[in-house]
């Protein structure tokens, strides 16, 4: 019996959310007794990678190394790791909650018949089953679930559980990535060209989010000049309005009907904070607000406000954090 | 083209949610429900579809209760050309729903069966996938972009820093993410032509759980937080504040 923990790699490099599922999934290993096997699905160079998966808690790793494996190939992917599963008789199957694993996770659970819990901020092993619990109506409300059977499949969401090092012996097992051709029917790969130099809103360890205060587009420099200043870590978001009026594309609108994140820290700059958007940032673990209406509802779930010009407010705070930031 | 498209019927998203006094469900009072928005791009991709194709029909379907007829008149309205409603409730994992999904949708004909990405209630992002998985077809989420030619589909996927390309045959999946289109608005012809469309319903039973329910409970509060000050001449106490309480700088 064994845990097993997809690591997501992109272009032949491991990503982030690989190291935070080996957290999640070693949660579940420990909670029930038995190993974490890290599943690793790639093109050949991948397999050195074996080594981090090990120091961040994989008592295993399963390899399935192609070049055919090196684009995301949801066919292959689901049959791997449906196999993977079986062939273990594995408790649980953990992913991250990424645009990846939301398009695996439920291909792989309806190939094996199981349940999924999907973007889950906790789990857990409870008298033997695993249980999660998941923000639903994007955190208006929390629910806690338990499987009926195993395997329990589970997408984490991003930034729930660092990753942490954890070394484990890492024993590295090879499993043949040849699947059935018929089966393989959609092409994935990037579009070639775009390349944000930040990262995803969801992922981020913080964000920079602006609403219909910053008074239109053109006025994001401000923001931009904040998270740069914040560092490589720092992520844009905006609200619904500033989406919807088109100031800024859909990929980072934070709330309902966009993102739902978990940053350790979240500036909240001309956002009133509609009801839709604070269930999308609020269990993000600090949150500063700045506005100048000193009623905006934001500021009854920042930790920190300040009422003002955000005008005037946010270059002075860029200018503050850049001082902070060259004196080390 | 035939097309089907999923739909479901949520709270609308300005909707405060609150627990019921069971303990187990939400508190209805006051909620008002919508065609889930992401199912409305669904619709309106599907509309356009047809509409490119210049011939073929778009069917609306979803597994609720009675009163997801009024979901379904809504996409009707939009200009949906029939619906089917699939009686019984579905699961709060996806599969369950899936299944009741494809198996409805194996007895008919199509090329490309729609989805919105997700239900803004469970907030799954399951069935869409799941349902191409259990008919064996190939598929593509969280779609903002797509283009078919003849038979052949490239859809744009949004993705952490960019965008993928997914390119399959029909049949397929599509699952909508906000950004695919500008939906309609239902015009008031379309209301009243919506009311004569045909609606068939079929009883299918409850969507199989897989998952327990355990709790379902209020997010925890967050302290009330405290305002440093105002204006510019703030910012340092702030900074200091997050430096050395929160520790978050």
């Amino acid at each position: 019996m064994s845990v097993l923990a997809f690591a997501e790699q992109r272009g032949g490099a491991l990503r982030q959310a690989a190291l935070e599922t080996m957290t999640a999934g070693r949660a579940l290993a420990d909670g029930s007794g038995v190993e974490l096997v890290a599943v690793l699905l790639g093109p050949p160079a991948l397999a050195d990678e074996a080594e981090r998966l090990a120091r961040y808690g994989a008592d295993r790793v399963l390899l399935a190394m192609s070049d055919n494996l090196a684009e995301y190939a949801p066919e292959a992917y689901t049959e791997l790791l449906a196999r993977a599963v079986e062939e273990r008789g594995a408790k649980a199957l953990v992913f991250s909650a990424s645009a990846r694993g939301k398009d695996l996770a439920p291909r792989v659970a309806a190939r094996l018949g199981a349940g999924l819990a999907s973007d889950v901020t906790e789990l857990a092993v409870e008298d033997g089953r695993v249980v999660a619990v998941r923000p639903i109506y994007a955190g208006k409300l929390v629910s806690k679930v338990g499987f009926k059977a195993d395997p329990a499949l589970l997408s984490v969401r991003p930034r729930a559980y660092a990753a942490v090092e954890n070394p484990r012996p890492g024993e590295v097992e090879e499993m043949t990535p040849q699947v059935d051709p018929e089966g393989l029917r959609t092409n994935v790969r990037m579009e070639a060209g775009e390349k944000r130099d930040r990262p995803d809103v969801a992922e981020a360890e913080i964000v920079v989010a602006g609403g219909r205060g910053m008074q239109g587009p053109e006025n994001w420099k401000l923001l931009e000049e904040l998270a740069d200043a914040l560092g490589p870590g720092a992520a844009l978001g905006a609200s619904r309005a500033v989406v919807d009026a088109d100031w800024r594309p859909h990929a980072e609108q934070v709330g309902q009907t966009g993102k739902v994140v978990s940053p350790p820290l979240y500036f909240a700059i001309g956002i009133s904070g509609a009801i839709q958007h604070l269930a999308g940032m609020r269990t993000a673990k600090c949150i500063v607000a700045v506005n100048k209406d000193a009623e905006a509802p934001v500021f009854k779930v920042a930790d920190y406000g300040i009422v003002g010009d955000l005008f005037e407010v946010v270059p002075r705070l860029t200018e503050e954090i850049r001082k902070l930031r060259s004196e080390g | 083209m035939n097309i089907i498209v999923c739909v479901k019927r949520v709270p609308d998203s300005e909707s405060r949610i609150v627990l019921g006094g069971d303990g187990r469900s939400i508190d209805t009072q006051g909620i008002k429900y919508v065609l889930n928005p992401y199912d409305e791009y669904a619709v309106e991709e599907a509309l356009r579809l047809k509409e490119g194709a210049g011939a073929g029909s778009v069917t609306v379907m979803t597994l609720g209760g009675e009163e997801s007829k009024e979901t379904l008149r809504t996409a009707l309205a939009m200009g949906a050309d029939q619906a089917v409603l699939l009686k019984g409730h579905p699961s709060s994992d996806g599969l369950g729903t899936a299944e009741k999904l494809a198996a409805a949708i194996k007895e008919r004909e199509y090329d490309v069966v729609l989805f919105g990405k997700q239900a803004i209630d469970d907030d799954n992002l399951q069935v869409p996938a799941m349902v191409a998985e259990l008919l064996q077809l190939p598929c593509a989420t969280v779609v903002v972009a797509v283009k078919i030619d003849g038979n052949k589909v490239t859809a744009e996927r949004e993705v952490e820093g960019g965008h993928e390309i997914v390119e399959f045959e029909l049949p397929g999946v599509i699952a909508a993410q906000k950004g695919l289109n500008e939906p309609r608005y239902p015009s008031l012809k379309g209301i009243m032509a919506a009311k004569k469309k045909p609606l068939e319903e079929v009883d299918v039973g409850d969507a199989e759980e897989r998952l327990d329910f355990i709790e379902l409970m209020n997010p925890p509060e967050r302290a009330a937080g405290e305002i440093v000050g105002e204006g510019p001449d703030a910012v340092p106490e702030l900074v200091r504040r997050l430096r050395e309480k929160a520790k978050a700088l």
